[in-house]
Parts: C-alpha cells; structure tokens; sequence
C-alpha cells in the first residue's frame, strides 16, 4: 500500500509541476484533494483496515495530502508570478514616444524684460502704472519742458495724427504726468513711486530703430529726494538686472524735463555702454501738474526694454522681436 | 559741430592728449568723436610751381609742365588738368609718393613723355569728396615746403554731438569756453581790429518785434576785389567743419560763425532796396530760397526785407535774388539775433537744413552780434580787399543783464552732497558767472549774456554738479519713502492671464501697432481708422483697429518657414475714432491654425476647429467670474455661421470665430484661422472667491436624449431647463450631439444629463421624476424637443 501511496503522491507532484495554468492547478486540487480526490480517498481505506495499520497508514496519508498541499501552493506562487510577468510584458510601452499632445507657449522676449524689470523695482517700491499711446502735446511734450519751440522736440521725431492734433507717444513720460495730475486732483499728497512700461513711437526705421519699441519710465516724488538717491536705486536695479556687480558710471547729459540729467552707462564684456537716462525732475514739470517744487523733489529715469533685452540674451538684431519667427520666439519658453 | 582742434587749442590750449580733452567733454555732457584731419595721409606730396607749360606732342588734352618743387629739382610732369597754369602754386607728388588709397606715384610716361610726378587735386590728396582740377594754394605758399606741413594736417576733427541746451558750444570759442571752465586755464581771445570807418553808405533797419529778433547788426564793405579768393587756412579749416567753399564773402560768414557762434548773412547790397526790416511774413508771399527752391510764406515765418519784398527767411536760408556772386563788389553783412521761437518748425515745414537754422534753433549770445560784424569785416578787408560803412545796430544792442538766485540748502537738498560754499564759488566763476552773497547761504549770480541756457536755480545747481562731477555724488543707502499699494482681489494682473494661455501652449507675439488700409478694410470696416499725418510706409498709414492683422502676419511668417500649425497670441492697443474722439481698447487677441495638435503618434490629426479653441477662450474667463456666456453673432471679418460675440454678465467681452472665407480670399489667405478678441477691461476682472455651503446629501443625476429642431442652441436648451424647475437642478450638460443624417436639415439629437441636489435633505425619486417631468414639458413646449424613445 504503501508503494501505491508513494506513486500517488509522485504521480500528483508530476501533474503540479507540469502544470501551467492556474485553472488546470485548481483542477487538480480537487483531482487529488478534494472531498472525493485521489488522496482524500485513500483516507476511507482506513475503515477497512486492521486498527493497528490504521495509525501508521493514516500518518503516511496525511504526509501525501501535506506534500501535494505545499506543492500546489508552491506552484500557485509560481504561476501567479509567471502571469504577472505575461501581463507585464504584454503592457511595456516605448517610454521613449513622445508625450500625447503638446507643450506649453511662451511669452515674448519683451514680456519677459518688461516682467524682470517690474519685479525688481517692485521689490523697491515702484508701482507699475500704464496710460494712453495716443497723447496730447500738453502730456507729451508740453508738461514736460518742451514747449512748442523746443529744439528738444527735434531729439524725437513725432508720428502725429488728426492733423497734429495729437501724437504717438515718443516716451512713456505722459503716465508720470498722468499720474502726478491723478495724484493732485484726488489730493493725494507724494511719495509718488511708480514706473511706466509700454509701447512707443518714433518717426525712425532702420537696423538699430523701429518705429515703435518698448520704454520703462520711472518716476519718484516725494520730499527730499535727492540725485544720491537716484544713482543708488538705478546701480541697486542694474546690478540685479544683470546679475552682476555694477560698473556703473553717470554722465551728465541734458533731458528737458529733468535737470541735473545723466546718462547711465554700464561695463558689459569690458564695453561701457549707455543704458539708460535720468535725472532730477525739473521744476517746470512739477508746475506743470500742480505739484510745489520747492516742497517737493523727485527723480525720473528712461530706459529702453529692447536695448536691455537684447544685452541681456545676446540678441543682435532688432528687428528680430517684431518678426515673430517661431524660432526666435521658443529661445525664450 | 565739427571743429578743428589745433583751432581750438589757439584758444585754449590744456597740457593734456585730445584723447584726454574728449574724455573730459563727455564727462561733462558734451559727446564727440576724434577723427584726423584727413583720413589717410599723403607722403612725398610737397608745394610746386608750375613754371612753364607747352603742349603734348601726341595728346590734345594733355600738357607738358616744368614744376619747380624746391629742393626737389624741377621735374618735368604730364598734367591734364584745365586750371594748369603758368605761375599757379599746386601740390606735387614727387616719384615715390604714395596719396590716399594706396596710390604710389612713380617715373612713368604718359604717351610717350616722361612723367616725373604728378600734380595733385584736392580729391587726390583725401581732401574733397569731389573737385575740379588741381588744388589752387595761397600765392605765398612756400615751393617745397611737404604738404602736411603747408596745410597743418597734423590736426584732428572733434566731432561733437552736443544735446539741445548747449547752443553756446557751437563754436570755438564757445568750447574753449567750456574747456577753459573745465581745466580752470584763461582763455586767449584772438584781438578783433573794428574797421575803420569809411563812407556813409548804410542800409537803415527796422525790428517789427523784439520777441522775434532782439537785435540787428549790419554794414556795408564796399570796393571788394570779385577775384579774391579764399586762403588756404581758411578752406582747409572750413573742411574740417564740414563746410564747403563757396564765395570768399561766403566763407568769411561761415568762417565767423565757426569761429564765434554767430550765423551771419552775406548780402549784394547793390541788389538792395531801400531800407530793411526784419518782420513776419504775410500769407502767400514767395521766396526764392539759395537752393533755388521757392517757397510759400505765411505768418508763422520771420523774414528780412527790403523795399522790394522777401529777401530770406531770418535765421535759416538767405533768398537767391540777393545773394552774392561772382561779380559783387559791395557786400552787406547781416549779424542778428533771431529768437528760438521765431525760426522753431521753419526747417521742417520747407525741409531746409542750415548750420545758421541749427544755431539760432538753439540760440545764439546776445550780445555777439556786433563783434561778428566787425570780424567779418576784418577778414573781408584783408581777403577782398574795400572799405567798411558805419554798423547799423538797432534793437536790444545791450541785452538785459540776468541774475539768478541760489541757495546752497536746495543744491545739498537735491544732489544729497554736502558741496562746500567755496567750492561752488570756484566752480561757477570758472563758467564766468559771478556770485554775490546775499542772506546767509543765498547768492546771487550773474549770468553772461552768452549762457542763455541759465535761467533758473535748478540750471545753476546742474553747472556745478557737472563741474564738480556725478561721479563724486555719493549712492546714498536705500531709504525711499513708500506708499504701500493696495493690490485688489478682484482684479488680475495681465501676466496671470497671459501666463495661463500660455500654459495651454499659446506663444505670445509682439507686432508693430500699425495696420495697412488693406488689413483694416477686411476686418474692421465697421470702425474708423486713426491715420497717421506722417507714415513711415504705406503698409504703416494706420493705427491697428485690430490685432488679427498682426497675429495674421506672424502666423504667414511662420507658415512660409513650414510651420503649420500655430497657437499665436498679442496683448496690446486697438484704436479707433469715435464722435470725433481717440479711443483706445487694450486688447487680448489669438489665432489658431492648423491640426488641433503637433503631428504625433498618440492621437489622430485633426484641424483645429471652433471649440478647440473656445475651451481655451472660457478658461481664461473662468477666472472673472460671472455668467460667461458666447452667443451667435455677425461679424464682418468672421465666418457668419462660426463666430461667437463673448459675454460676461451681459457686458461685452470680446469675439471668437473663424476667419470669414470671404475675408480670407481679399487677403489671399489658403485657409481660415480661427480667431479670437478679449477685452482687458474685462480680463482684468477677477470673482472674489465666496464659499457656498456643500451640500452633505447625494445628488441625483438624469439623462435626457432629445430630438429637437437644428436652431435650436445648446445654450438656450440648457436655459430653458434650468427655468422649468426650481433650485434642485444643479447642472445642466451637453454631452452628445449628433445630426444623424446630411439630408434632414431640421433636426438633430441632442443629450443633456441634468445633476439635481438639494443641500438639506436628499431628493426623493418622486420629487427628481416630477422635475424631469416638468422639463420634458417645457422644452418639448418651448423648443419643439421631444425625447427621444
């Protein structure tokens, strides 16, 4: 008997092993296991049996049954593993095929500068305030020093339209006049610290002008602002414009609505290049809008944005930002 | 202003490099530029005389002269030039000179008789542009002497780019001036000789307004030789001003006005009449101007005249009637003050452009006028020859002295620098202006008569600041005074906006803000244009009433460098006119074209269509909160059947839809990109996030298939449903839409799913059947839509 049972349980650890399917194995389970399996089955030889057999015979029984037990469970784990692997496999993608639709724009070169510049005066206190392209002599030139007569009118050729009756802007100046008007008709007295980024306009086109480009103004009105003032705020903001200790330089230079005026100029690659202009506001224009000169003083400063954009990224062409190429454009993502 | 330097430096001569002097100019605010007398030198170019001359056995136009070149022999040389003659003094290139651009001079033969040299132009030596036959020099001129040294071309030009306020350094002596002031050194004025007097001979004056010319200076020489010529220096120095030689009488006006800052005028008095005023014009008066072009005048021009009429437009260009010529013999110099005002606009309104309109454009000294005549005579005595007539001077002849007050408190107030009293002092008298003291840190300064540009304390503060130098102004620590902003919630900043578009991969674009006559008809005819007086170019006449023109533009830049498909936005300006009045419409604009997605593997190409875009148009509006809504309307650039006017909370936001077919066939475009335009002021708004209480209990949700008429919107289905019932309908959603075939033209099915809650209780089934109930009604009874079995 005992020889049989040895065949049985061989015979069953064969089956197991041959088997590669998880329902063939469940099969089997009840072939050999179940109430009325091969092995459960020798058990009731036992009634047949002389008592003392019994013991030692159910004994060996039950070792088959835990053999044949374990090696189904053994092979279970294995399956299951094999048909996690079958799944797997049947589920591998090519990680390397591109992402399903498409990624993000982009703002413009322009944006960006005009962004990075509003950021850093924003961290010293500048406001940013915006105003008409379309101005009257009166905010574009008049309140600003510069009379019908001016020579200084000459310094920036004019687009006019309706006749002369208004003009482009040549600068974003008219928002501070805009602004220090807005200021004494609310009666709302200085500090006044805001800058003025925006388009404007000039009669001039060739490889180094356009027509219309970009200007950040800035205005700063209040008591005792002085020229030291001044020349801290513009080396702290080109210092961190360019990331870069400032070799700064102010020379004297003459805007109509500003007086003592500079230019600013700043050491790039060992050049020294003009940045920016600026100076102390004139009186005239604090009369202009009805602020008292004597009580208060401020600053102003120009800069143009596609100047600084093209030092700061190594752009070479002006003309490139108006033409929108793609190419040019994605360089800034 | 061109200027000779060793000119300058007979004025005011500093021990220091021109390099040096430059750098000190531009450090006080006056730009130049250094440039050598003459751009490449000549070698072995000495003064020759012709002695003799006999004609070219085998040449008709050449002739044979003998040159006495001093030291260097008498060569024999080949010359075609027609003014060779016997006695004129000319430079020589002697066998192995080498002239400017690299021509070498040797031995040669020019058809069969040896050359030994060359007679040289004044082309030849990098002297002119262009001239006629050789250069003539002074009769006095040494034989010999190298030519370099005869003209002193050992010199520089200083170029100067001087910025509007300082008319006063237009001339040598108004930089000497200011680089005296700058180096602390004297000035030495060469001594002008007034003219003795001869003769009666005057043209009397008259000033209509003192506001126009505050002064008036002129005399008359008479017995001038017609064929005197100008000397060498003089030519040589006008040069390296930028100035041509045209009449000796001429170049003496010119000469002074370099010289001194004073624009004169050289007149044929025998082509006067009667007594001259200065007065402006009368409207439709004409004058012939000296570049033989003839204007029309009106009020706004200030002239001089005679008797007779018009003879120049003061201060800018002389009349070519009066001018002198080749045979005057009796001059009359005109030395006036014109005012900024009075000559402002006459250049451009004729398109003239004089060194004269230049200065008085900026202003000249006062008190100038009768110290240029008399040096003007001085040089037309010496150089012509004649006898000078008694000045006429009428006018301010001594202008108003000007004081200006100045407080040391303001300057340390605005420079943040605590600038001594002795210093300022020092500086100021070094610029010729006198302080006098008056209460306790005031002064009062006299100002001279040729600083015009110093007028108010904030002028005087700036001369000693430039003097005392910028870089000296120390940074004073960050200590603005600040008036916090208050940023609102309910408003978004455009970067916000902008950013999330481009997060939906839009790429932001910049365009010229002007629109061609082309662009504009095809998408805002409905608007009136704002033209420019003064375009650049015709495709730049208008200003853009819209932003597709640009967005189109830059999507057919990219289409023709074979990108496709584009997702392109703008921020800016739209302009128009409306009742007479400018308006200006910050604008945020799109353009989509091509397949709705790069081409890819993952999913399949399609075009880029209508909703495409408008999901992306709503989630920018999402943010201002309120009831967005997009209804069918015309507009006449867009597909009428496409095109959606964009509403938040009924006020007008904006439009999209795809580009009008007919529209895109005027502007000759293969395909219709679909576009859209956002307003800003609606952009800018932003909801206030208020939280609603949520609901704890389930919500039910139905489905509705419907078969209803095809002009029927999806928006007004979802209206009326959420109409028929009370506050239980929660959301309404259009999830199909199916026209089921091409041929039934009036219907379509549609499929809504309808979510209802309520936020205290849960819906019984009964109550969400009579609600589901209620809106089959409705809609089959207001919209003809019957669900479908």
């Amino acid at each position: 008997m005992s020889d049989s049972l040895d065949d049985l349980q061989a015979q069953a650890l064969r089956d197991i092993e041959a088997t590669t399917d998880a329902r063939v194995l469940e099969q089997l389970r009840i072939d050999y296991l179940g109430k009325k399996g091969r092995v459960t089955e020798r058990l009731k030889q036992l009634g047949t049996m002389p008592p003392e057999d019994r013991k030692p015979f159910g004994d060996q029984v039950n070792r088959v049954k835990d053999a044949v037990w374990r090696a189904m469970e053994a092979r279970a784990v294995d399956l299951a593993e094999v048909a996690m692997q079958a799944q797997l496999a049947a589920e591998t993608v090519d990680v390397t095929l591109p992402g399903r639709g498409d990624g993000v724009g982009g703002i413009h070169p322009i944006t960006r500068t005009i962004r990075r510049i509003e950021q850093l005066f924003g961290e010293l206190g500048f406001e940013s305030v915006e105003g008409p392209e379309i101005e009257d002599d009166f905010h574009n030139f008049g309140a600003l020093n510069m009379p019908e007569a001016h020579p200084a009118r000459a310094m920036q050729d004019t687009f006019y339209v309706k006749n002369g009756e208004y003009v482009l802007r040549t600068h974003t100046s008219p928002v501070q006049i805009r602004t220090m008007e807005r200021y004494v008709r609310n009666g709302i007295k200085p500090p006044i610290r805001i800058i003025c980024p925006g388009r404007v306009y000039r009669v001039d086109s060739d490889r180094t002008h356009s027509p219309m480009f970009h200007q950040v103004e800035g205005l700063y009105v209040a008591e005792n602002v002085a020229f030291s003032d001044l020349k801290y705020d513009l080396m702290t903001f080109l210092s961190r414009f360019f990331e870069r200790d400032a070799e700064v330089l102010f020379r004297p230079s003459y805007f109509p609505f500003v007086e003592p005026g500079a230019d600013v100029h700043m050491k790039l690659e060992g050049r020294w290049l003009e940045l920016l202009g600026c100076g102390m506001v004139h009186p005239k224009v604090f009369e202009a809008v009805g602020l008292d000169p004597e009580r208060y003083t401020g600053y102003a400063f120009g800069m143009g944005v596609e100047r600084l954009a093209m030092l700061r990224y190594g752009i070479n062409d002006l003309r490139q930002f108006f033409e929108n190429d793609l190419r040019f454009l994605e360089a800034f993502k | 202003m061109k200027v000779s330097e060793n000119w300058l430096r007979e004025w005011v001569n500093p021990q220091a490099t021109t390099q040096q002097i430059a750098e000190k100019l531009v450090m006080a605010g006056l730009e130049l530029e250094i440039e050598p007398a003459v751009a490449e030198p000549s070698h072995k170019v000495v003064v020759g005389r012709i002695v003799s001359i006999a004609p070219h056995p085998n040449a008709e136009r050449l002739r044979v002269c003998t040159v006495d070149a001093g030291a260097a022999g008498a060569p024999t040389i080949v010359c075609g030039a027609a003014n060779a003659r016997v006695g004129l003094l000319a430079p020589v290139a002697l066998p192995g000179a080498r002239l400017p651009g690299g021509v070498e001079i040797e031995v040669g033969e020019l058809r069969g008789v040896e050359s030994r040299g060359m007679l040289c132009s004044a082309k030849e030596l990098g002297l002119a542009e262009k001239s006629e036959g050789l250069m003539e020099l002074d009769a006095d001129a040494r034989v010999g002497q190298p030519i370099e040294q005869h003209l002193a071309l050992a010199d520089n030009i200083l170029n100067l780019e001087l910025t509007p306020n300082r008319g006063d350094c237009l001339s040598v002596q108004g930089l000497a001036r200011e680089i005296s002031a700058l180096y602390g050194l004297p000035l030495s004025r060469p001594r002008i000789k007034p003219a003795v007097v001869v003769g009666e001979r005057r043209f009397s004056v008259e000033i209509e307004n003192l506001a126009d010319c505050s002064n008036f200076a002129g005399r008359v020489v008479v017995g001038l030789n017609p064929k005197a010529r100008t000397p060498t220096f003089m030519r040589e120095r006008l040069r390296r001003s930028g100035i041509r030689c045209i009449h000796p009488l001429v170049d003496i006006t010119n000469y002074v006005m370099i010289e001194l800052g004073q624009p004169m005028h050289a007149y044929d008095a025998d082509k006067l009449s009667g007594s001259l005023r200065v007065r402006r014009a009368r409207t439709g008066e004409k004058l012939t101007l000296l570049n033989d072009v003839e204007v029309t005048l009106d009020q706004a021009e200030l002239l001089v005249t005679d008797e007779r009429g018009p003879l120049g437009l003061a201060g800018a260009m002389g009349g070519a009637a009066s001018a002198v010529s080749a045979t005057t013999t009796r001059v009359f110099f005109e030395a006036a003050c014109f005012s900024m005002q009075a000559v402002a606009g006459v250049g451009r309104r004729h398109k003239i452009t004089s060194d004269a309109l230049y200065r008085f454009e900026r202003g000249v000294d006062p008190d100038l006028q009768r110290a240029a005549l008399e040096r003007a005579s001085e040089l037309a005595i010496q150089i012509c020859g004649g006898e000078a007539g008694p000045i006429t001077h009428v006018g301010r002849t001594q202008p108003e002295p000007v004081s200006v007050r100045l407080r040391r408190a303001r300057l340390v107030q605005l420079t943040g620098q605590d600038i001594q009293p002795r210093e300022i002092e020092s500086l100021l008298s070094r610029l010729g202006i006198t302080l006098v003291h008056g209460d306790v840190g005031t002064w009062t300064a006299k100002i001279p008569s040729y600083r015009y540009d110093l007028r108010i304390e904030a002028d005087l503060i700036e001369e000693v600041v430039r003097l005392y130098g910028y870089e000296r102004i120390p940074a004073r620590p960050y200590a603005a005074q600040l008036a916090p902003s208050r940023p609102s919630e309910t408003r978004r900043g455009s970067a916000q906006v902008m950013d999330a578009l481009v997060a939906r991969g839009w790429q932001e674009v910049v365009n010229l803000a002007f629109e061609e006559q082309r662009m504009h008809e095809a998408l805002s005819p409905q608007l009136t244009a704002i033209a420019l007086d003064n375009p650049i170019a015709e495709t730049h006449s208008l200003m853009r009433t819209s932003l597709w023109g640009g967005l189109i533009a830059a999507w057919l830049h990219n289409r023709a460098r074979q990108v496709t498909r584009v997702r392109l936005f703008e921020s800016g300006v739209c302009f128009h006119e409306a009742d007479g009045r400018v308006v200006e419409n910050p604008r945020l604009s799109g353009i989509a074209a091509g397949t709705v997605a790069s081409r890819q593997w993952g999913q399949p190409a399609r075009a880029v269509d209508f909703f495409d875009v408008k999901a992306d148009v709503a989630s920018l509006l999402e943010a201002c909160g309120g009831d967005v809504r997009f209804e069918a309307a015309e507009h006449p650039a867009l597909h009428p059947g496409q095109s959606a006017r964009v509403l938040v909370d009924g006020q007008p936001a904006g439009w999209l839809g795809r580009l009008h077919p007919r529209v895109a066939k005027a502007l000759d475009l293969a395909e219709q990109p679909l576009l859209f335009e956002l307003e800003w002021a609606v952009l800018r708004q932003a909801r206030m996030p208020v939280l609603a209480v949520l609901s704890e209990f389930p919500s039910s949700r139905r489905d509705l298939s419907l078969q209803m008429p095809r002009e029927v919107s999806a928006q007004v289905l979802c209206d009326v449903a959420r109409d028929s019932t009370g506050a239980h309908l929660q959301r309404v959603n259009v999830f199909d839409v199916y026209r089921a075939a091409e041929a039934d033209q009036t219907g379509k099915s549609v499929s809504v799913e309808l979510h209802f809650q309520d936020a205290s209780r849960t819906l019984t089934l009964e109550e969400v059947d009579a609600s589901i109930e209620e809106i089959k009604r409705s809609l089959q009874e207001r919209l003809g839509a019957v669900v479908r079995a």
